[in-house]
């Protein structure tokens, strides 16, 4: 029994919206999109660096025509730059230009509205259109940070002391994405779905390939998507991601190359390799050199 | 049996398996089925994933109870959905494995349907076609995986059985000729092909279990036959496959691991006052400080010198633990690495930054012959000779770590030249791969050297990433 969600209708509504914004989706990724969007939980999208998770939010957004909310996070955010902050060099100036009015009038003035800069999850809670809410990079903050995320994310309300509670007009539907720097807490992650996306099969990398980079020909997206893979069976310490697939791609494009030679591969292995061991590995396993 | 009652058995096993599912993530995961509807096995798996995995590394184990639960069929290969065709019946299918018709073959077994089979499996590495795999797989355990002599309801299918027959692994060098490619000439196309085989050997052990599943109960076989995660795996007992896995596990711990040492110095009290940066940052606030600022506080470093037992038993274990110690060098001083078997021999030379794992690795087993005279281990011997050789190598700032089961083959141990090296020493520690319980037994001296230098257990790699965090 399916019931109707502001989000999508069905995870195959989810697949089929996703990819008229130009997001390729598997199975996991959007049933796990649609349940996000149904049970009103946030989605936790752990996977390796330029796989498209921060991608995949945008791509909801666009999808349900909600509008992007982004907290890019870092080491050392902390609450006035994640929820709110009082602007007061502007409180400041309206003590000083108060006068004679009586200190208690000024102090219910100071505390309003006006005087509020509002930061992201502020932001993202208030707001009556539909939102996706992005934390991106979860894992670089503080674990305080985390805490405060806690209580945001379970009942979607900010408790500002000088205001009162601020409870979430409409529910944003929202993405945290981590690269496992280190384990999320597990109070977050019991709160969250869970999806991890991995590189992709060859066919559905040769899809995104081509839907990427229009001008690349279908055979050459095949033999660039046929390396990448044997890239990814190799040791290598940082194995090529999607992100830099479609880089290549578009290299190859703009270098005009036909067919992927030996020549062509070692000539543009800067562009999917970035490490020098790797290079040396790549060479010396696909034999791009004679020797 | 109920929907619910399968629900309950489900997560049960998942515990039982080492994923700590909670109450709430079950009853998120009954809303999520509730919405989604049960038709379809694949949006299943999902919605059950999403609400009840958390963490990567319990996929493997998640997946295998998943099947055990909710297979894909029943039996010798009838869907579950009623009134569909027997799988392999489907012409279309059939053609693609290449087999023909298998109404007259199943169960079969014999030189002839061997010799088919195994051709059929060449084909399909050659091609990866994940589906016709399956099939192949199912069909492999159905004709060549039954332990025989035993009556209905008491069957049992072997992996052992249906790998020592068709044995993919030789047929890897035939798909390799039949693309017209020499044996190496291409070790990248070759890796992909072994590859396939691992998966289609990765498929019968799946298929077994789930015939195992049918007869004996899904919990019997989720308890006996689900593997832990790898970081679960004791290095001692780890297979090929393992250790790879393992080596490929090193890099990124080792960055969770400087994550959270670089967090935790950063959190650590802080230094004296930074005047210039507090006069600069009250300007904002018209010259009142509101926050003060901090100069850093230096982190004290140490120099590490690591001895390792390379002698067979715990060359694994060795390398590894040398491995994510160079792999957090920065969290150190000065890192020196010895080897030793009866024989004392330096390899810090062998850590260079650029190299990659699978190098090092290598080049670590090659350079296991310097540290060996008679190739029999002997810690008596190697500890004279290192306190012989590199007597400047400990200093009252130097920690000492050695890497050892502790099995001297019952020569002697030169307690006091070992005794001596931890005086020299700032700290010691002894990290052993043996269970605790296996201390002791044998010619295990763990006892004499864990009075002189404290003795860890250290068997996998989550005791690893512990131990290496608390040194640095």
């Amino acid at each position: 029994m399916t019931q109707k969600s502001s989000w999508f209708e069905s995870p195959a509504d989810a697949d089929k919206r996703l990819a008229e914004v130009g997001y390729l989706s598997d199975t996991a990724t959007s049933t796990t999109s649609y349940l996000a969007g149904a049970l009103e939980k946030p989605l936790l999208v752990e996977g390796p660096a330029g796989v498209g998770k921060t991608e995949l939010a945008k791509a909801i957004a666009r999808a349900t025509g909600a509008d992007l909310v982004r907290l890019q996070c870092y080491e050392g955010l902390d609450e006035a730059r994640a929820l709110y902050e009082w602007n007061y060099k502007k409180q400041l100036l309206r003590i000083q230009a108060a006068g004679d009015q009586s200190w208690d009038e000024t102090h219910d003035d100071i505390f309003t509205d006006e005087f509020l800069l509002t930061r992201p999850l502020l932001t993202a809670i208030r707001r009556e259109e539909p939102t996706v809410l992005l934390i991106d990079e979860v894992d670089k903050t503080d674990v305080e940070v985390e805490g405060l995320l806690l209580e945001v994310l379970s009942d979607f309300q900010v408790t500002i002391p000088e205001m009162g509670t601020i409870v979430a007009v409409r529910r944003p539907l929202v993405v945290l994405t981590s690269n496992a720097t280190r384990e999320l807490s597990e109070a977050i992650k019991r709160r969250c779905l869970f999806l991890h996306i991995d590189y992709p099969d060859s066919e559905r990398e040769r899809e995104i390939v081509v839907s990427q980079v229009p001008e690349v020909e279908e055979e050459l997206a095949g033999q660039i998507v046929e390396v990448v893979a044997k890239l990814r069976g190799m040791e290598l310490r940082k194995a090529p991601s999607i992100a830099e697939t479609i880089d290549w791609a578009r290299t190859l494009v703009a270098l005009g190359t036909g067919t992927l030679d030996a020549a062509a591969i070692d000539q543009t292995l800067g562009v999917i390799l970035k490490h020098a061991s790797d290079h040396d590995r790549a060479v010396r396993e696909l034999r791009l050199r004679a020797r | 049996m109920t929907l619910l009652d399968r629900h309950i058995e489900f997560v049960e096993a998942l515990r039982t398996a080492g994923l700590p599912v909670s109450l709430a993530e079950g009853l998120d995961a009954v809303r999520a089925i509730d919405v989604l509807g049960i038709e379809e096995r694949e949006t299943l798996r999902a919605a059950y994933a999403a609400t009840l995995l958390k963490r990567q590394n319990h996929r493997t184990g998640f997946d295998q109870v998943f099947d055990l639960y909710f297979p894909l069929l029943i039996g010798d290969g009838y869907r579950i959905v009623p009134g569909d065709r027997h799988e392999s019946e489907d012409p279309e299918d059939a053609e693609r494995s290449g087999l023909s018709g298998s109404d007259d073959l199943v169960g079969q077994d014999g030189p002839q349907a061997l010799a088919d089979f195994r051709e059929a499996l060449t084909d399909a590495l050659a091609l990866g076609d994940p589906d016709v795999l399956a099939l192949l797989a199912r069909e492999a355990v159905q004709r060549f995986g039954l332990i025989r002599g035993r009556g209905p309801g008491e069957q049992r299918w072997s992996s052992y059985n249906v790998m020592n027959r068709v044995s993919p692994d030789e047929l890897v060098d035939e798909v390799l000729q039949g693309m017209g490619l020499a044996t190496d000439d291409d070790p990248a196309i070759r890796r992909l092909v072994e590859a396939q085989a691992q998966v289609f050997e990765r498929l019968v052990d799946a298929e077994v279990r789930r015939r195992a599943a049918e007869v004996r109960g899904p919990q019997h076989v989720a308890r006996h036959t689900i593997r832990p995660g790898i970081e679960q795996v004791d290095f001692t007992s780890a297979r090929k496959a393992d250790l790879e896995l393992m080596r490929r596990e090193i890099q990124p711990l080792a960055r969770r691991l400087a994550t959270r040492l670089s967090r935790e110095q950063h959190a650590r009290p802080r230094g004296p006052l930074d005047f210039r940066r507090t006069v600069r940052a009250s300007m904002s606030s018209g010259g009142v400080p509101m926050e003060t600022r901090h100069k850093p506080k230096r982190p004290g470093r140490t120099d590490l010198v690591v001895l390792c037992d390379v002698s067979g038993s715990v060359a694994n274990f060795a390398s590894f633990t040398l491995m994510l110690v160079f792999a957090l060098r920065e969290q150190f001083n000065r890192v020196r690495a010895f080897t030793f078997v009866d024989e004392i021999h330096e390899v810090t030379d062998r850590f260079e930054t650029s190299n990659d794992p699978a190098q090092t690795m290598s080049e670590l087993a090659a350079s296991a012959r310097y540290a060996s005279l008679w190739g029999r281990t002997n810690y008596g011997r190697a500890f004279t000779r290192f306190a012989d050789q590199h007597p400047d190598a400990l200093t009252p700032k130097t920690n000492l770590l050695v890497l050892g089961d502790a099995r001297s083959n019952h020569t002697d141990l030169a307690l006091p030249v070992v005794k001596d090296l931890t005086y020299a020493a700032r700290h010691s520690w002894w990290l052993n791969p043996e269970h605790a319980r296996n201390w002791n037994t044998g010619d295990s001296a763990a006892r004499e050297y864990g009075r002189l230098i404290p003795m860890v257990e250290c068997r996998n790699l989550t005791q690893l990433g512990e131990f290496v965090h608390d040194l640095a």
